[in-house]
């Protein structure tokens, strides 16, 4: 079993150092900061805090030399990129539909023992979208896969046996979070889940998201639109059975019961753990420790302290 | 009579001074309580008065006087969610005076000065509004242009977003009274924070100033020219900005959000995103305005727009506060903007013709005009 540390954001409480310790890891290190877009170069704070040789796999600005010099790779993975975003608006639109009805009988009164009945199985057409969604996912994903062959293409081979060579050199890979699937595209498209082997991963925020079985963007009070948690896309599935979520005490109302009633029942059986500044997640052959307190969103509707998950 | 004023005239007795002593610093000012407001002074007077500006309520409200105390009170009703500006205007003999209410802290600031602020019930400040220590801080820039079409030079300042990087392209937002929105709307604190928050893109903002406010910003097509055909180039030489209209926007608020949609109509298609705070929209069907001759090219522009709505733009966003003159004005831009095809959207809120009020609006225009990544933003 790989070694594997998810971590909170770490910008105020930095414990990428501490996780690398525990690993009793302590040569060199790969950084994947392709979340971080145009800003993916700037490692000073990282290395500053880990005082250590840390290797950039540059997955952002090898991706950008790959498009342009395989501009029909490009324009492909532009296509698929429409076709995905198109996708997701006629998921987006079922689904506050759904979720609507399903908040609606949430809190409906009545007949509890028509009701429970209603509301089970209107959960039950709001996971099975879900599903839905993650099946035309796959099914776009294999479809590019299968026309374009990316792996097998020059400029994403020479790339990729550049990373392979300084994923040979370093003892464990750190993923860091950021735009979520900016960093998802990079790491499919250089194949990272195969390239990184059974090296140790410690990811944080966005980047513990994505090694995860299914990605969910979640915020119930954004500025516009109702604040509808949905599926992004499958993760890299380096971990199964949690769903972390960052910032979840900024992002999520977790004082408000229907709510995380509601979040932990659709996502079941799938633990929705918040994952806030200092979070620290341990994989173990007993299970996930923490180091620090843990919690789970409860499908009763409360935050549920646990030992190990 | 309110539940606070009762309990202090126990039974109709007119209170002591120690027993006013202790009703003021018992109490915040003004008290809410029962969906209204009362409001106190304390201090020898004729006669006082609170002087607002909630368009069909008389300006200035009597206090009344309790006994012969030197307290007086007003009570009105304050629906929730309103922020109301006032001051008190002070009467003895012939000398009238308007001040702040000594009993409140709460102020707001313009470029007359500053006002007293009612805070009705379930109104809160946005924190957005506020300094954040964690949150990344943008730049300003000054530069001064000298413009053919206004004759003479102008000086605006540009806003970079944290994290600016030359080599990205960013959308543009130039905004009217540019200063007075920096200074009495917090607007570099509004932008870094809705950034830092993913909420609205990075954008550049361009805070720009007139010279003759009244002349330059009601409907003037040199003044429109300037801005599309001068101040533009300017900033695409110098700044990385998305080749897009989608990606432009206009702001101003009261005679600026008139220049804004003046200028977005005098250059269709160059500027996607309007965002239009309290427009000073006079127009009259029949007859003529009555309002001052700075307004007449503006009646002129709106009398037009009316009759033969274009589209100056994609989507605009309006907002006016409830309590405004200019309410009936901006209700009335709603049904054309929207006949024309654009996207629109309109906010109403309890609050005046004020800088905090367009302030308090900017989270939702902005992240409707300028969505930010935050859904798929996970640092």
């Amino acid at each position: 079993m790989r070694d594997l540390i998810l971590l909170g954001p770490q910008a105020n409480q930095p414990r990428v150092a501490e996780a690398l310790r525990r690993l009793e890891i302590g040569g060199t290190v790969c950084a994947i900061t392709a979340g971080w877009q145009e800003r993916a170069g700037e490692l000073e704070a990282l290395r500053e805090h880990l005082g250590r040789e840390v290797l950039h796999l540059q997955l952002y600005q090898r991706t950008e030399d790959i498009f342009e010099a395989d501009p029909e790779l490009f324009q492909a993975h532009r296509y698929r990129q429409n076709r995905l975003r198109e996708l997701q608006q006629y998921y987006r639109q079922r689904l506050s539909r759904y979720l609507e009805v399903s908040r609606w009988l949430a809190t409906a009164e009545g007949d509890e023992r028509l009701l429970s009945g209603e509301r089970r199985d209107a959960l039950g057409v709001v996971r099975q979208l879900d599903d839905h969604h993650l099946h035309r996912l796959d099914a776009l994903r294999q479809e590019f896969e299968e026309e374009w062959r990316p792996g097998q293409r020059a400029a994403v081979r020479k790339q990729t046996r550049e990373v392979s060579r300084l994923l040979s050199r370093c003892e464990a890979v750190l993923v860091a979070g950021g735009h979520v699937a900016v960093l998802l595209n990079r790491l499919r498209l250089f194949d990272l889940a195969r390239l990184i082997g059974d090296k140790p991963v410690i990811a944080w925020s966005g980047g513990a998201m994505v090694m995860g079985e299914r990605i969910v963007l979640f915020h119930d009070n954004p500025p516009q639109g109702p604040g509808v948690a949905e599926v992004l896309e499958r993760g890299l599935g380096l971990y199964q059975g949690l769903l972390v979520l960052p910032h979840a005490r900024s992002r999520l109302r977790l004082a408000d019961p229907v709510r995380v009633s509601s979040f932990a029942s659709r996502f079941h059986p799938l633990h929705a753990v918040p994952m806030d500044d200092g979070a620290f997640l341990q994989r173990t052959a007993e299970g996930w420790r923490s180091v620090g307190e843990l919690y789970r969103m409860s499908r009763g509707g409360g935050l549920e302290r646990v030992d190990h998950l | 009579m309110t539940p606070a004023l009762d309990k202090l005239l126990k039974k109709g007795r007119a209170p002591g001074a120690k027993r006013i002593d202790e009703f003021l610093r018992e109490h915040s000012f003004p008290i809410l309580e029962n969906s209204g407001v009362t409001f106190v002074y304390r201090g020898e007077a004729d006669e006082i008065l609170l002087q607002h500006w909630i368009f069909g309520l008389p300006s200035a409200q009597p206090f009344h006087r309790i006994g012969e105390t030197d307290l007086w009170y007003f009570h009105m009703e304050m629906p929730a969610e309103s922020r109301v500006e006032y001051k008190l205007e002070v009467v003895r003999g012939d000398n009238r005076k308007w001040i702040l209410d000594p009993l409140n802290p709460h102020r707001a600031h313009d470029p007359f000065g500053a006002n007293s602020v009612c805070q009705g019930p379930g109104y809160e400040r946005p924190e957005w509004t506020l300094e954040q220590p964690a949150t990344r801080q943008g730049t300003l820039e000054e530069f001064s242009l000298t413009s053919r079409a206004l004759k003479g030079a102008r000086f605006f300042r540009v806003y970079c977003p944290a994290r600016f990087r030359a080599r990205r392209r960013y959308p543009l937002l130039i905004i009217h009274d540019g200063e007075d929105y920096l200074r009495y709307a917090q607007m570099k604190t509004v932008l870094d924070n809705l950034v830092h928050r993913f909420e609205i893109a990075p954008l550049i903002a361009v805070f720009s100033q007139p010279g003759d406010r009244l002349r330059e910003y009601g409907a003037d097509p040199r003044h429109a020219r300037y801005l599309a055909e001068e101040l533009m180039p300017f900033l695409e030489e110098r700044f990385p900005l998305i080749p897009d209209p989608a990606a432009r926007g206009l702001m101003g608020a009261s005679f600026g959000a008139v220049a804004s949609l003046f200028t977005a109509s005098e250059y269709p298609g160059t500027f996607g995103r309007l965002l239009i705070q309290s427009g000073s929209f006079v127009f009259a069907d029949i007859g003529w305005h009555r309002k001052g001759l700075e307004f007449d090219p503006v009646a002129q522009f709106v009398n037009r727009f009316r009759r033969n709505p274009t589209r100056p733009s994609e989507k605009v966003f309006v907002s006016c506060g409830m309590y405004e003159s200019l309410i009936y004005e901006n209700r009335s831009l709603i049904p054309l903007l929207q006949k024309t095809g654009m996207e629109v959207r309109y906010l109403e809120n309890r609050d005046g013709h004020n800088w905090e009020n367009w302030r308090d609006r900017c989270r939702d225009a902005f992240s409707w005009l300028f969505p930010g990544p935050l859904w798929m933003m996970y640092e």
